[in-house]
């Protein structure tokens, strides 16, 4: 392959059809069906990256870095639940299934969010004794599919999530293919081994929101009113969406962007379905604030959080927390340039690894595989986990006492300005520099243009 | 106790007109592990209320008298819940054990994602009955709406009458019995030969619902196992 600087500078590469663009065309018409993969979004989407904080100056007081408290804890499920989730850090592990992952990287993932004061949240495929032992605080999922789904572990869960969309496919259901469905895997979704297995879309037993509210009722009778429930939703209508949750009783809503992670689905849905991260969490908060119940149902954002920054950006934007995906693999090791040769001899590199679908995970992450599996070792595993959300806090705090808070919820809008004009328009900040928020008429120019 | 309960020797009675739904479910929870057949539990005036006797973990009998609303049932364990009255959404939802008998109708999803034991419903089921289940055993002395057995995983759905349009759609190996006429199958879900397995199969469960039916007049219907890898070939029939 020809490198850019051997290549004759007179050949131009089409915007509309680049080598990706032909290189999926050709796939297509070779192998007669979508692409299905792993990770997120790809393409490049308006993101936290276009907010910018105001530090504190001569109007504001910052925070002395390393001798000044800046706190980090969060409640979430104080609405209804006997027992709330008390988390040290705003940050949480996302729902994962085991099936997607292998029981040492469930395993991991307990581990390092325990270690730090953390929840980890099961996935489509139930609960596995490994993550249940290894997490202090363990959201149970309660999905479409079922798979696996029983009273004994909704007891001994610490909370539980009903799962109506993902951020990578609202309106989508899951899919895990027959090579990734081990003994284990299939005894646990009652299914045969080797068959792929396709997570329905919708819940068997409700459909809308009044529905909704009858579930969630029979989750806190059969759990006597102890554990928080909290309603995941993909981004898309997401104004109606958190109104509608907060309506059907639920403790926390959870909303995952469209940058959010996956194990497998389509690439036409990853990339075109639903809303960014960052108009998403502005709308969820508003939502909430309009019901006067900002804080009290708590927001958990998550798609495509990567760093301290994102993080405080989307809790100055009126999430209570995030929870990652995606980053918590990539601190295991996922893609990790160590593993460069055996990418390359699956047809991929390291940086670009989205093949979470095909079990073949020279890491021993996404994989149901023995072989493969065991060579990842839990208790590193947790501990790159659990340095990795430390990192994350600290750049949090960081970034929270240069604009004078003492605790990281005290973070709000008006600590940030957007670089882009549709970022200033989602996230309804102003663009740096100006006071103008699109969509939102200033005063001045609202009076003006009524003359 | 707060719960207002009238105690006999083995029979207990709790009024839903003076006793909240919470208290009664919490009773209830309280027996989880108790010794077998010592408890029997009579409801008065459910009146529709949502999520009764669900989360059950004991073996104990619960008699309601009248009509439930959604999730009656849902996820138990051992207990043996009998409604004197019809059923709403999602009765026996998720069973894990036991046995859930209806005397009337039951609406949508009933027996949904069931795990195992047995839900007897006399009378008619509406749609989508034995949705995703995955090892129940569901016998309906009536007939069942569209829909009914969708991606059935485990388990066998017995329907004495009839059953409506998309029986057994992108089923897995769920096994269907039909007395009735079968308005039409759904994706990959086809008639299969009753053996004398089959035959004993459904005659077990006719005895164990308590329904006199003779078990050689049904016919068996399942899953083709042609989309149980996707291939493009077949794309049509998604
Ligand atoms: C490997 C993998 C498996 C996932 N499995 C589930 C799942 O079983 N249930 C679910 O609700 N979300 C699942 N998700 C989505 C995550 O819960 C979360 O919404 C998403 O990863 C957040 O975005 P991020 O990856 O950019 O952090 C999965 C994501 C990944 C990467």
């Amino acid at each position: 392959m020809a490198t850019d600087t051997e290549r004759p500078w007179n050949l131009r590469e089409s915007y509309l059809f680049d080598r990706n663009v032909i290189a999926e065309i050709q796939r297509a018409a070779r192998e007669g069906i979508y692409d299905i993969r792993g990770f997120g979004a790809k393409r490049r989407l308006p993101h936290f990256d276009d907010l910018l904080f105001l530090g504190a100056s001569i109007s504001r007081y910052p925070l002395e870095g390393y001798r000044e408290r800046c706190a980090t804890d969060v409640v979430l499920g104080t609405r209804f639940a006997r027992k709330p989730l008390e988390l040290k850090i705003p940050v949480t592990i996302a729902g994962m299934s085991f099936g997607a992952l292998s029981a040492p990287a469930k395993e991991a993932l307990g581990r390092g969010a325990s270690e730090v004061g953390t929840s980890t949240t099961t996935g489509d495929g139930g609960m596995t004794n490994e993550e249940r032992e290894h997490s202090t605080t363990l959201v149970y999922q309660l999905l479409p599919s079922r798979y696996g789904m029983n009273p004994d572990d909704l007891r001994r869960a610490d909370a539980i999530e009903v799962v109506v969309g993902q951020g990578a496919k609202p309106g989508g259901g899951g899919m895990l293919l027959g090579h990734k469905i081990s003994d284990r895997v299939a005894e646990m979704r009652s299914l045969p081994k080797g068959i792929d297995q396709r997570s329905a879309s919708r819940h068997p037993d409700w459909t809308g929101p009044d529905d909704l509210e009858i579930k969630i009722h029979e989750l806190r009778e059969i759990t006597d009113w102890e554990k928080p429930i909290f309603v995941k939703v993909g981004a898309t209508r997401t104004y109606y969406d958190v109104q509608l949750a907060v309506k059907a009783g639920a403790d926390v809503i959870v909303v995952d962007g469209m940058q959010g992670g996956t194990a497998a689905t389509q690439d036409v849905f990853i990339e075109h379905v639903g809303i960014p991260t960052l108009p998403a969490t502005r709308i969820a908060a508003d939502a909430l604030q309009e019901l006067g119940m900002h804080r009290k149902v708590q927001l958990v954002v998550s798609g495509g959080i990567r760093g301290g920054a994102d993080v405080a950006k989307a809790l100055a934007l009126g999430a209570d927390a995030v929870s990652i995906g995606t980053a918590a693999l990539i601190a295991m090791g996922d893609n990790s340039p160590e593993y460069e040769e055996q990418y390359r001899r699956i047809g991929s590199s390291a940086g670009f690894y989205d093949d979470y679908q095909a079990g073949r995970d020279p890491v021993g992450i996404s994989t149901q595989d023995d072989e493969l599996a065991s060579r990842f070792d839990p208790v590193v595993g947790g501990r790159k986990v659990a340095n990795y959300l430390r990192v994350l806090t600290l750049e949090t705090q960081t970034l929270a006492r240069a604009c004078g808070k003492s605790h990281v919820h005290n973070l709000e809008p008006e600590d940030l300005v957007a670089l882009t004009v549709e970022a200033a328009a989602m996230a309804k900040v102003p663009l740096a520099g100006t006071d103008w928020i699109p969509g939102l008429a200033s005063p001045v120019s609202a009076g003006s243009d009524t003359v | 106790m707060a719960v207002a309960t009238t105690e006999t020797a083995e029979l207990e009675v709790v009024d839903l007109e003076t006793t909240s739904v919470r208290e009664l479910n919490q009773r209830l929870h309280d027996l989880a592990g108790a010794v077998p057949g010592r408890h029997r539990f009579r409801i008065l005036n459910p009146s529709g209320a949502h999520a009764l006797a669900c989360g059950l973990d004991a073996e104990i009998e619960v008699e309601i008298e009248g009509h439930v609303g959604y999730y009656c049932a849902g996820m138990n364990k051992l207990a043996t819940v009998r409604v004197h009255g019809n059923a709403s959404t999602g009765i026996a939802e998720n069973l894990m054990s036991g046995q859930v008998i209806v005397e009337g109708n039951a609406s949508q999803s009933a027996g949904a994602t069931g795990r195992g034991g047995l839900l007897v419903v006399r009378g008619d089921v509406s749609s989508r009955c034995g949705i995703s289940m995955k090892g129940i055993d569901i016998v309906v002395g009536g007939s069942v709406g569209h829909m009914s057995a969708f991606m059935a995983q485990t388990g066998c759905l017995v329907v004495c009458g009839d059953a409506g349009d998309a029986l057994g759609d992108s089923i897995y190996e769920a096994r269907l019995y039909v007395r009735g006429t079968v308005t039409g199958l759904g994706a990959d879900c086809v008639e299969k030969e009753m053996r004398d397995e089959h035959v004993a199969q459904v005659a077990g469960l006719v005895v164990a619902a308590g329904i006199d039916a003779d078990a050689s007049d049904f016919r068996r219907y399942g899953s083709a196992r042609e989309l149980y890898n996707f291939k493009i070939d077949n794309a049509g029939a998604y």
